[in-house]
């Protein structure tokens, strides 16, 4: 599907599934190194691609990538990393902790229980440098946005907004729920490559003492 | 050392070139010129390679000192400067180039033969303003700077200065979309609205996004999943005012898209300041590549 007059976005159906990830996760490398494209945009169950109309137009960028849709087929599938995510829970680092345990009524020590107890998959990179949408949030500890988003939120704040949870990169406005903060950072421009977190990974938090 | 001392920074002051390409899949936006036709052009004048460095000036200018003599031009928007406009000009050691008010539009780029200097990150020396990226120190520049310039490359200059106009197509104030139902779109409904009414160019735009404000559109609820967005990019947040994404935009988004602004007007959508009047009107996606390709040979007609 045409997405612009220099972009074209190719999708894998309309739902977050695990399917659909994995042909994401496939097709993303080889269509960064296709000519004439100059950027690719994974998502949940999408692929975007920028590329330069000086130089290709939208049905070349269509062969191109089905070409390349068709060599997934028998491309190795990368095998995933687990990265731990060291969390100080609570206090100053998660100012948010006992409110949102009050919200989905559990202790804060069963918060932290059922968050670091869970296996997080990163679906892809976006929005803003380095930043990770996570899968694999627990029901139970879901929990609605804040009503008036944070000026700021601190880098390396650990967050759920909704049936999401994830980590701030770098200090930023921001209206999820702040349970922790990890010392690790996921962005740095002068690190190859820059970001701790990479699409299909897998993470586990694991609590800390602040 | 060659260099560039700011006497006054003007209002939002950084270092451009043609932006960060390729690390979409990272979550970095590529950033660059606001108005890439006129830092390329800015460049031809001075014996450059289209892409190279320079400052990107916003409503109102700054003053700069050369050391030693250089040859610069100043492309964009008419603004108030001690120099002329769309015109190589050779500056004097200690000379100060004052850049004033915009008349009209809202950017400027001050080119220097040989590029300013700054660190590559990530392949590039824009400045990414909202992520402290790239350019000088990833900010915007102050007073008693010092910047580097022409140690990137050395080209030789030979015969008379080049001196051009403005690109022919201009600065308008009525941008082209692709027609809706050739496009991807989450929200198809209220392109046609968007191309009736009249909108107004807010306070809070930046080079993140050209917020909007017009008769609120429909406001659509239905579930969205998250995609990758392309630059130009029209979204409709809750409330009903329609956000352009430009070139500091976030690479991924929730919100319903409901069009796209060619890439021939993206230099246009640069040169947009607060208030300004804004319309829209749809075109196909081949008359949009005709006007790119004929906006591509005003470019390199210039020197």
């Amino acid at each position: 599907m045409d997405s612009s007059d220099r972009s074209l976005l190719v999708a894998f159906g309309e739902e977050i599934s695990l399917a659909a990830h994995r042909e994401v996760l496939r097709l993303t490398p080889l269509l960064r190194s296709a000519s004439g494209v100059t950027n690719v945009h994974p998502a949940y169950a999408s692929i975007l691609i920028d590329f330069d109309p000086r130089a290709i137009r939208h049905r070349d960028v269509e062969r191109t990538a089905a070409e390349l849709y068709a060599q997934t087929a028998t491309a190795p599938f990368p095998e995933p990393r687990t990265v731990e995510i060291p969390v100080s829970y609570g206090g100053e680092s998660g100012p948010d902790l006992e409110a949102l345990a009050a919200l989905t009524g559990h202790t804060p020590d069963e918060v932290v229980a059922i968050h670091s107890g869970a296996e997080y998959l990163v679906y892809f990179l976006g929005f803003s440098p380095g930043f990770p949408y996570l899968g694999g949030l627990p029901e139970s500890i879901a929990a609605p946005r804040l009503e008036t988003p944070r000026k700021r939120v601190p880098a390396g704040s650990v967050a759920i907004g909704g049936r999401q949870t994830g980590i701030y990169p770098m200090a930023s406005p921001g209206g999820w729920r702040i349970i922790g903060r990890t010392s690790l950072q996921l962005f740095q421009p002068d690190a190859d490559p820059p970001v701790l977190l990479q699409m299909g990974d897998h993470v586990k938090f694991v609590p800390v003492a602040e | 050392m060659n260099h560039i001392r700011v006497i006054s920074p003007g209002l939002l002051t950084t270092v451009q070139d043609l932006g960060r390409p390729g690390y979409a899949h990272l979550g970095i936006s590529a950033s660059g010129a606001a108005d890439a036709l006129s830092l390329r052009a800015g460049n031809l004048l001075v014996g450059n390679p289209e892409g190279a460095a320079a400052l990107e000036m916003t409503l109102a200018g700054g003053a700069f000192e050369f050391e030693p003599a250089a040859v610069i031009a100043l492309t964009g928007a008419d603004f108030d400067a001690s120099v002329p406009m769309w015109s190589a000009v050779e500056v004097q050691p200690g000379e100060h180039v004052r850049v004033g008010h915009a008349r009209s539009g809202a950017r400027c780029y001050l080119c220097v033969h040989g590029g300013i200097d700054v660190p590559l990150v990530l392949g590039s020396m824009s400045t990414h303003l909202l992520t402290g990226l790239g350019g000088l120190e990833g900010r915007a520049l102050k007073r008693g700077d010092v910047l580097a310039w022409g140690r990137r490359f050395r080209l030789p200059t030979a015969g008379p200065l080049p001196t051009a106009g403005p690109p022919p197509t201009k600065w308008g104030r009525r941008f082209r979309l692709p027609t809706v139902g050739n496009i991807h779109v989450t929200a198809p409904a209220d392109a046609s609205a968007l191309c009736r009414e009249t909108w107004r160019v807010r306070e809070d735009s930046d080079r993140m996004g050209l917020r909007l404000r017009g008769p609120a559109l429909e406001r659509h609820t239905g579930h969205m999943l998250t995609e990758g967005v392309p630059l130009g990019a029209v979204q409709v947040p809750p409330d009903g005012q329609p956000i352009v994404l430009f070139v500091e935009h976030q690479t991924t988004g929730g919100y319903p898209k409901i069009a796209n602004v060619i890439s021939a007007d993206f230099h246009a959508v640069g040169q947009l300041r607060p208030r300004d009047e804004v319309h829209f009107e749809q075109i196909s996606i081949d008359a949009a590549l005709a006007l790119l390709d004929a906006q591509e040979k005003w470019l390199h007609s210039l020197v």
